[in-house]
Order: structure tokens, then C-alpha cells, then sequence
């Protein structure tokens, strides 16, 4: 019986050993949305090519979409564009674009050289939209619901096995049950 | 050329440690000398490649040779020397390096100093620390050489070290800190031993005990050298995050200490062997442990290593190996019979005991706050943070309950202790202590619940240890001679328990009474931080050997009179681009005065950040006091008294038999 | 796989420890408030850094937080609304003091659980201990007056 007790280090080493396993190429820094389930949060922005128009949690319902955001300061932006051009105009995805604290002229310069695949654009200057949305690092992109509810955020660059894996069988579902 | 000669090196390293851990081994275990008599050669060899091969890559960072990889992605030609010295285990693969430099030497010095030890017992410890050597020349040479070259596009120059690296610090923490974990290794492989020839003994553990408190003393310092590294050098005047690589430093130095704490109860009394050896294994497991978080990136860490999972994967299967195998063995030949032995509840190896257990109780308390987030996370709940909040809450009260253990544990005789005549003793210094607890806090102004605690905790042991060292010392020849009359063992225990006080009683000040403040300020303008008054005076520019700074002054005034003048700068280095803030503190043994410079808010106003911390020093005096007493310990008579008696007997018994006497070894 | 080895491996080979520096200063009306903010912030992470608080992190979304923290503290929320307001945007992760529920119950009573488990060893060794040598047999008369003898010194050769 004593002789049993003998055991229980090993035991206890092989199950931290195994969890250290699971461990071994996550990247920890990898955070899920603390919004999965929860609407969008309210709020009243400009459209980015319209001063005077203001948009609301309502550009966000009626279909599911992708809600990317992006600015023209960040690297990983220009690399994941080319993208999610293919995606809006060949696979008709709807994208919405929410510009996250840059400037009218370097969104509009960013878009001219390499396209513009959003159906609107959310222009945010100060983050505040980003803010509520628990954005920590451009880019991002959602997956939102009809009913604007978030269902899935991706940190990171958007490819095409990002929409294989990642984003395409959360937009089904989020299809399939409105 | 040299590149090629030192990843030979390696591979004969590599070659002499497969040898060592076969060798030996087999001789000791089928009781052949003459096997047995290849184990301090193949040690000596095997020190000799791996410090060849060391030399080699200290060589390349010193003659700028940027087409070894490692050196090009490390230094730079504009790096001073001592610098580009250190800069040799300032990534993965060069402190890897110097991990198994450290390995051999600890080998060798195992070989050299065990002459008085039976021979299968050594043979066998340095087969286990030959098989030790093994994987970790295989995890070297097989996923993080150090002479990988950049042939044939040589880079014209390096990217520099860390602008962060280039400090003193970076100089003398690793190497300190991989003599500990390493020196762990030693511990672990007498507990080996002992579990495979069946020798577990009073003997053994006196055999154990001087490795394992160098090793001990070296971790101490290696810790304290980090938080004195992290303080000065980040900016933000902190000494301890509870981060996981600091973590991964704190457990084995925990799990040491109930080590050297149980092995004293073994050496002396013969009880707790199971226990004792056990903790040999896991004190080495967890500084394989660490070795493994800091480059694996399992855990999020500003002080992690470049990582990769395939090198991760390699670290833990060598772990794995390791610590399942010595596990393993331990669980079927660690013996379960004890010893019919009978001790008092309040015996000093009772008293010594409970130490082990609130000590163990800290250590996994570490792990468990480290890991826990990985294991919550591989279950689906959630991804936690678990930080300083955290620890401060728990780890306080363990250390504080030891430190009132440690003072009434002082008085307790070994076998038993009458409760009565402890309680009767104890009664002054408690009085004692509860007044000059009373002191210090009105000295520090306000009263706190966790301060009080802190600061009792840390006087009790103090006053403890003064009143016994007060009584042992009585004599009829005078105080003196009653004082040198203590063993270094006595002493070495005395500061000891004395630099652990200090420790305690740093954390508890600087943690309650510190004050940080940041301000805004144009220069002429003066703040206040505790009792001090910093005044701006102004800011410029100067020049160094590879960065332009803004360069600050301050004065800093107590009561009206100047104390100090502060020149923190942040510096620009022309190498990697980067920006990094020097803070500059008024040092002193009661309290810091500590001024960085932050963002420049608009034309002339600056953001700085202002710190006064009262007792910070006596952390890492109080790490040294500890170390110094290992050191001391070690150094006792009995370890050196027994070479002269064997040298006596030696030659009576030559003598005797009419042979020449031997001479002395 | 490989692609993403590399790219962490890139991402991360820089790494070494990470500086803080002050990038604004708040205005607060007491030193209590001061302390208060310097306290909430250090206990609040960066969800980008490589574990820092948002104090010393010099990330753009620490910045953004603690002008959070220090709104909400203007307009007089308590600690526990600030944390909370930070935890529904960016999860739990940003709290360095964990929760306490049914998850984590294991961890804030381990400290307690430890000790007294070891205690309770303890008490059982002494017990046994003391046991032990209650069992132990009493030596008979005849034995205690032959150790007495050899004790003293006698040599009693007739005695086996």
C-alpha cells in the first residue's frame, strides 16, 4: 500500500507533462473574442467617404458579413488585401470595412493603390468603435451575423486557409440558422 | 575554419558523455574497477571539448566573425568587448551552451573532489550526470548549434545585442543562475545513485549536502542578481513580476531549500531518507522544468527565448525522459520501510518537517498559479491570466508562517523538546520582536495588517537567531571564545536565516511603505515623492560608445538639504534603431530615490516617473547574506577534518605493515 | 505547421525583456487617487504584450486602456466596474488577479488545502512515531541488569 504512494510523483509528473504537451505550438497570445454571442456594440460613426453620413449597428444586420479592421499604418493590412479583394469580387462575401484611428487621406491613399473590397467603411479615428469591439492589434476581422451578433474573430492576417478553416464554417452556420 | 573545429568539439563532447554514462555505470554494477576507472578521465575529457568548443564561439563574437549565424544575429563590430563577450549567452543556442559548459564543469569537479568517496558510489553519480550530458549535447547539437554558418552571403555587419542585454547584468546573471540549476544536477544524481546500489544512508546525505548548498548559494545569487538586473535596468522599479520565467528560476530555489533543510535532518538523525531523495529528483526536474518553459514558448513570457515548437518538443521529450525515468526508479526502489526512530511533536526534526512542508506547499503553489492557465486553456475553460494579485495573496502567508516556524523551530532540540521550556524561551524575544515590529512601523508611518505580518515575521527570525547565537556562545573563557568556538556549519546557518530575514523584510517595506509617482514636468519644476523633493533642473544631449541620449538632471532634496543629483537619459541606439529608457537612482542601504524619463508631452514638459523605495537593497543584500552562508557551511571543519583522519589512519596502518606512508592526497 | 514555427520563431527571436516608459500623465486630486490608478493599472494586462500590466507596456491598446481606467475613475466607477468594463471588451485575460469560481476554486484554496494536508502528514508521522515505541517491547529484568553490567564496565564472562 505504502509502496503505491511511491507512485503518485510520477503520476503527477506524466499529467503536467502532458498538458505541457498541448501546450507546445499554441501561440498563447492567441485571445478569443470576448464578444462570441454578444451583439455589436452600439455606435454612431462616420462613413469613411461620407462626412455626413452616419452609420449605426444597423449597416451590420440584414446579411452575414465580415467586419475587417484595418488602417493604412499596419503591415500585415497591405499583405491580407489582395485577399479579401478576391473574396468580395469573386466569392461575393460582404465585407465591412471599420478604418481603426487613421486618417481620411492615408485610408483613402491605401484604398486607391490597392483596392477597395468593402461595401462600406466605418471610419474610426480615436478606436472607440475598436475599443468596445476588444480590438487589441489591426488587423482583425469578425464574422457578424444577421442579427449583428458576433459569431467569430480572427486575429491576424485573413488567407485563404484562414477562410477555409476558420472563417467559412462559422459564416455557414451563422447562415444556416437565420 | 574554428566554426567547423567547434561543432567537432561537441560531437566528441557528445561521444566521451555516451561513453561516461555507459562505462561506469556498467563497472559499478557488475563490480569491475577497472571499468569504474575510466569515469575521471572520461569526466576530464568531456569538460575539455565542451570548453574547447565554448572557446571557439567566445573567440567568433570576439574577432566579429559575422558567418556564424548565432554571432551575426547577437553582436555587432561597434559592441564593446566585454559586451560582445557576454553577448555569447545572450540568445538560445549560446546559453545553451554555456548550460552544458556549466554541466561538464560540475562533472569534473564531482570527479575531482570525491576522493574520499566509495568508488562504485562515484562512478555511478557521474554515469547518471554523463547521461544528463547526452541529451542535452544531442538537444545542442541536433536543433540549436551555435556554428551554423551564413556562408556564402556573410552579413558585412551583426544586428547587435539587445540594447536591453548590453549591462552588467546580462554579465553575471546567467552564468550565476546556470550554476545553480545546473548544480542541481549533482544532487540529483547522488539520489540516483543511491536509489540504483541501494546505499541510502546518513552517509550519502552528508556526501549530498555540500553540492547541493553551493548549488543552492549560486541560485540565490542568480535570482537576486536578476530582480536587482530587472529593477534598474527596465525602468519601471519593480523587482519581481511573478512572471512564468521568474517562476521557473523560484521553483527550484523553493524546492532547494526544503532540500537542504531535509538533508540536514537525514545527515544527522538518518530519518526522512525517501523524503529527501525524492526532493533531489524534483528540485532537478524543476530546473529542467525551467529550462523548458523559457524556450519553448508554451508560456507567455517578456523574458522567453526565441522558441520553436520543434525545440520545444525535443526539451520535453528530454525532460520527459529524465524525470519519468528517475521517477520510475524511486517509486519501486525508494525504500518504505522507516527507520524505528521515535521524535517529539516539537523535535527539531518535526520543526524541520513542517518547514518542508510549507516550503513544498510554496513551491507547488508556484507551479500550479504558472501552469494553470495552460491547463485551463487545454480544457476549454477560458484563458485566465494568473499574476502578481494572485501570488502576493497566497505566496505572503506561506512565507510569512515559515518565518515564525523558523524562529521558534531555532530553540528545538533534536529528538525532543519539552513544550513547556520552549514556550518559557520563546516568551522574550516574542516580546522582543512585537516591540520592535512596533518601531518599524511607526517608523515607516501606518500601520497595515500585511506589513505588520511582514515585518514581524522578519524580526522574529532575527531576534531568534541573535538570542540562540547568545546562548550557544556563553562560556567560561568569555563571549569570544565562545563565539569562535561555533562551527562554520552554525554560522553558515546564522546568516543564512539572518539574509532570508532581510529578504523578508525588504519585500514587506518596499511592497507597503514605496511610493511611484508620475508627473509632469518642465524643467525648474520640483515634485514630491515620500518625504523627498525632486527638482528638474534640465535636459540635454550627450554621446556614447554606440547610442545619442537626452540626457536629464534632477537634484533631489530631503528636508531642504541636496541629497543627490540623478542623471536618467533615454538613449537612442544607432545599431538596431531602438529607444530605451536608463533610469538613474539614488542608492542607499535604507531606501532608493529612483527617476526615469518618459515621452516628451509637448515642448518643454517631460513625463517622469518618480519612485521612492525604502529597504529595496535589503533584498539582494539580504540574497547574499543567504549565498554567503551556504559558501560558509561548506567550508566546515568536518568536511576537511575527515581527509586528515583518513590521511592518519593512511599512514599509521602503512606503517604498521611495513609499507612506505602513502603521501597525502 | 512549419509556416507557423517560422513565422513565431521570427516574431519572437527578438525577444528579451521589455522596457516601460511613461507616455502621459494623468491628473488626479489626491495622492489616494493616484495610488488607486498606479494600483489598477499594474494589476490590469496588456492583451497584445508578451506579459506586461498596461503600466509598463508601451502598446497603443495600454494606452487606450488606461485612459479608460482613467475615465471611469473621473466619473466615479469603482475598481470593480473599471476591471469589469475592461473585462467585457477583451475577456478575462486582461485581469492578472484570477476570478474566483468554479474553475479556479482549486487554485485560490491550494495554499490552504497544502498546508494543512501537510500538517496532517506531520501529525501522523508524530503519532506513529510515538506509537511505535509504546509498541516496542520492554526490556525483562534479566536484560536491564546485563546492560547494566557491560554499561558500567563489568565483565561478566559467564553471562552469554
Amino acid at each position: 500500500m505504502k509502496r503505491l504512494f511511491m507512485f503518485l510523483p510520477l503520476v503527477v509528473a506524466v499529467a503536467i507533462g502532458i498538458f505541457l504537451f498541448t501546450g507546445l505550438g499554441k501561440d498563447p497570445t492567441e485571445l478569443e473574442s470576448a464578444l462570441i454571442g454578444k451583439p455589436v456594440p452600439e455606435f454612431s460613426l462616420q462613413a469613411l467617404d461620407d462626412p455626413d453620413q452616419t452609420l449605426g449597428t444597423s449597416v451590420l444586420k440584414g446579411q452575414v458579413s465580415l467586419l475587417n479592421v484595418w488602417a493604412e499604418w499596419c503591415p500585415s493590412c497591405w499583405d491580407e488585401h489582395e485577399y479579401l479583394m478576391h473574396l468580395a469580387n469573386d466569392k461575393g462575401v460582404r465585407i465591412v470595412g471599420l478604418n481603426y484611428k487613421d486618417t481620411r487621406e492615408k485610408a483613402f491613399s491605401f484604398l486607391n493603390r490597392l483596392g477597395n473590397p468593402y461595401e462600406t467603411i466605418i471610419f474610426d479615428p480615436q478606436g472607440s468603435l475598436g475599443f468596445d469591439l476588444g480590438v487589441y492589434g489591426a488587423p482583425e476581422t469578425y464574422v457578424i451575423d444577421a442579427e449583428g451578433v458576433v459569431r467569430f474573430r480572427h486575429v491576424g492576417v485573413v488567407n485563404q486557409r484562414v477562410w477555409e478553416e476558420e472563417l467559412l464554417p462559422i459564416i455557414n452556420q451563422a447562415k444556416g440558422n437565420s | 575554419m574554428y566554426p567547423e573545429l567547434g561543432q567537432l568539439a561537441l560531437i566528441l563532447a557528445l561521444l566521451l558523455a555516451v561513453l561516461l554514462s555507459v562505462v561506469p555505470l556498467a563497472g559499478a554494477l557488475t563490480g569491475r574497477d577497472s571499468l569504474q576507472a575510466f569515469a575521471r578521465p572520461l569526466a576530464s575529457g568531456m569538460f575539455v571539448f565542451t570548453g574547447l568548443a565554448f572557446a571557439i564561439l567566445t573567440h567568433a563574437f570576439l574577432v566579429d566573425d559575422f558567418s556564424v549565424a548565432y554571432v551575426a544575429n547577437n553582436s555587432n563590430s561597434l559592441l564593446p568587448w566585454y559586451y560582445k563577450f557576454s553577448a555569447v549567452w545572450g540568445g538560445h543556442e549560446g546559453s545553451l551552451l554555456l548550460w552544458i559548459l556549466m554541466l561538464a564543469g560540475w562533472t569534473l569537479a564531482v570527479a575531482v573532489f570525491s576522493r574520499k568517496l566509495p568508488p562504485v558510489m562515484v562512478s555511478q553519480v557521474l554515469s547518471v550526470l554523463g547521461m544528463i550530458a547526452v541529451g542535452f549535447f544531442l538537444f545542442i547539437i541536433v536543433t540549436s548549434n551555435p556554428f551554423d554558418r551564413l556562408l556564402p552571403n556573410i552579413p558585412a555587419d551583426g544586428q547587435d545585442l539587445n540594447p536591453l542585454l548590453q549591462d552588467i547584468g546580462l554579465i553575471i546573471h546567467p552564468p550565476m543562475l546556470y550554476m545553480g540549476y545546473v548544480g542541481f544536477s549533482v544532487a540529483f544524481a547522488f539520489a540516483i545513485a543511491a536509489l540504483i546500489n541501494g546505499r541510502l544512508d546518513a552517509a550519502w546525505a552528508r556526501w549530498s549536502r555540500p553540492w547541493t548548498t553551493v548549488a543552492w548559494s549560486f541560485l540565490t545569487i542568480g535570482i537576486a542578481l536578476g530582480s536587482w538586473w530587472a529593477y534598474y535596468e527596465l525602468g519601471w522599479g519593480g523587482w519581481w513580476f511573478w512572471d512564468p520565467v521568474e517562476n521557473a528560476s523560484l521553483l527550484p530555489w523553493l524546492s532547494g531549500t526544503a532540500l537542504i533543510h531535509s538533508l540536514a535532518v537525514t545527515e544527522k538523525r538518518g530519518v526522512f531518507k525517501s523524503w529527501t531523495v525524492l526532493l533531489a529528483i524534483v528540485t532537478f526536474a524543476l530546473s529542467l522544468l525551467g529550462t523548458f518553459l523559457v524556450r519553448s514558448g508554451v508560456l507567455t513570457s517578456v523574458h522567453a527565448f526565441a522558441s520553436d515548437p520543434e525545440r520545444g518538443s525535443f526539451l520535453l521529450m528530454l525532460l520527459g525522459i529524465t524525470v519519468v525515468a528517475s521517477l520510475a526508479l524511486y517509486a519501486f526502489r525508494a525504500p518504505v520501510v522507516h527507520v524505528r526512530s521515535r521524535y517529539g511533536s516539537l523535535s527539531r526534526e518535526i520543526f524541520l518537517l513542517l518547514n518542508n512542508v510549507l516550503l513544498v506547499s510554496a513551491t507547488a503553489l508556484v507551479a500550479l498559479g504558472t501552469l494553470y492557465p495552460l491547463v485551463l486553456d487545454y480544457l476549454d475553460m477560458g484563458k485566465l491570466s494568473i499574476g502578481e494579485p494572485f501570488f502576493n495573496a497566497t505566496f505572503s502567508p506561506l512565507a510569512v508562517a515559515a518565518g515564525l516556524l523558523l524562529g521558534a523551530g531555532i530553540f528545538s532540540r533534536w529528538k525532543k523538546t519539552d513544550g513547556g521550556w520552549l514556550a518559557r524561551k520563546l516568551l522574550w524575544p516574542l516580546a522582543l520582536s512585537i516591540l520592535i515590529t512596533a518601531a518599524v512601523m511607526i517608523g515607516y508611518g501606518g500601520f497595515a495588517p500585511w506589513a505588520f505580518a511582514g515585518i514581524f515575521a522578519s524580526v522574529w527570525v532575527t531576534v531568534a537567531t541573535f538570542w540562540d547565537l547568545w546562548d550557544k556562545s556563553a562560556s567560561r573563557q568569555g563571549r569570544l571564545y565562545g563565539l569562535k568556538r561555533q562551527t562554520r556549519s552554525y554560522w553558515g546557518m546564522v546568516l543564512g536565516h539572518l539574509g532570508v530575514a532581510m529578504v523578508m523584510a525588504g519585500a514587506t517595506v518596499v511592497s507597503n511603505y514605496g511610493i511611484e509617482r508620475d508627473v509632469r514636468m518642465v524643467p525648474g519644476d520640483s515634485a514630491m515623492v515620500g518625504d523627498y523633493e525632486i527638482v528638474f533642473r534640465d535636459i540635454g544631449q550627450r554621446r556614447g560608445a554606440n547610442f545619442t541620449a537626452e540626457y536629464g538632471s534632477f537634484d533631489v532634496f530631503l528636508d531642504g538639504e541636496k541629497v543627490s543629483e540623478l542623471h536618467p537619459e533615454k538613449r537612442n541606439y544607432t545599431v538596431g534603431m531602438s529607444m530605451m529608457t536608463e533610469a538613474d537612482i539614488d542608492a542607499g542601504l535604507f531606501r532608493d530615490v529612483f527617476v526615469a524619463i518618459g515621452e516628451r508631452i509637448s515642448d518643454e514638459a517631460w513625463a517622469i516617473r518618480l519612485q521612492y523605495k525604502p529597504l529595496i537593497r535589503w533584498l539582494w543584500l539580504g540574497s547574499l547574506v543567504m549565498a554567503i552562508g551556504g559558501f560558509l557551511a561548506i567550508s566546515d571543519k568536518r568536511y576537511r577534518i575527515r581527509l586528515r583522519k583518513e590521511e592518519k589512519v593512511e599512514a599509521h596502518s602503512a606503517q604498521a605493515g611495513g609499507k612506505p606512508a602513502e603521501a597525502a592526497s | 505547421m512549419r509556416f507557423f514555427a517560422v513565422v513565431l520563431a521570427c516574431v519572437f527571436w527578438f525577444s528579451g525583456p521589455a522596457q516601460a516608459e511613461v507616455k502621459e500623465v494623468y491628473d488626479f486630486d489626491t495622492r489616494a487617487e493616484e495610488q488607486r490608478y498606479q494600483q489598477l493599472i499594474a494589476e490590469l494586462r496588456c492583451p497584445k504584450c508578451q506579459n506586461q500590466n498596461i503600466a509598463d507596456s508601451n502598446a497603443p491598446i495600454s494606452k487606450d486602456m488606461r485612459d479608460q481606467v482613467y475615465r471611469m475613475m473621473k466619473n466615479d466607477a469603482s475598481n470593480d466596474e473599471i476591471v469589469n468594463a475592461l473585462v467585457l471588451r477583451f475577456g478575462e485575460f486582461v485581469q492578472y488577479k484570477p476570478p474566483v469560481d468554479r474553475r479556479t476554486i482549486l487554485l485560490w484554496a491550494f495554499p490552504a488545502i497544502a498546508v494543512i494536508g501537510g500538517f496532517l502528514v506531520v501529525a501522523g508521522v508524530v503519532w506513529r512515531s510515538r506509537k511505535r515505541s509504546q509498541d516496542e517491547p520492554e526490556l525483562s529484568e534479566h536484560d536491564k541488569t546485563r546492560a547494566e553490567r557491560m554499561l558500567s564496565g563489568q565483565d561478566d564472562q559467564t553471562d552469554r
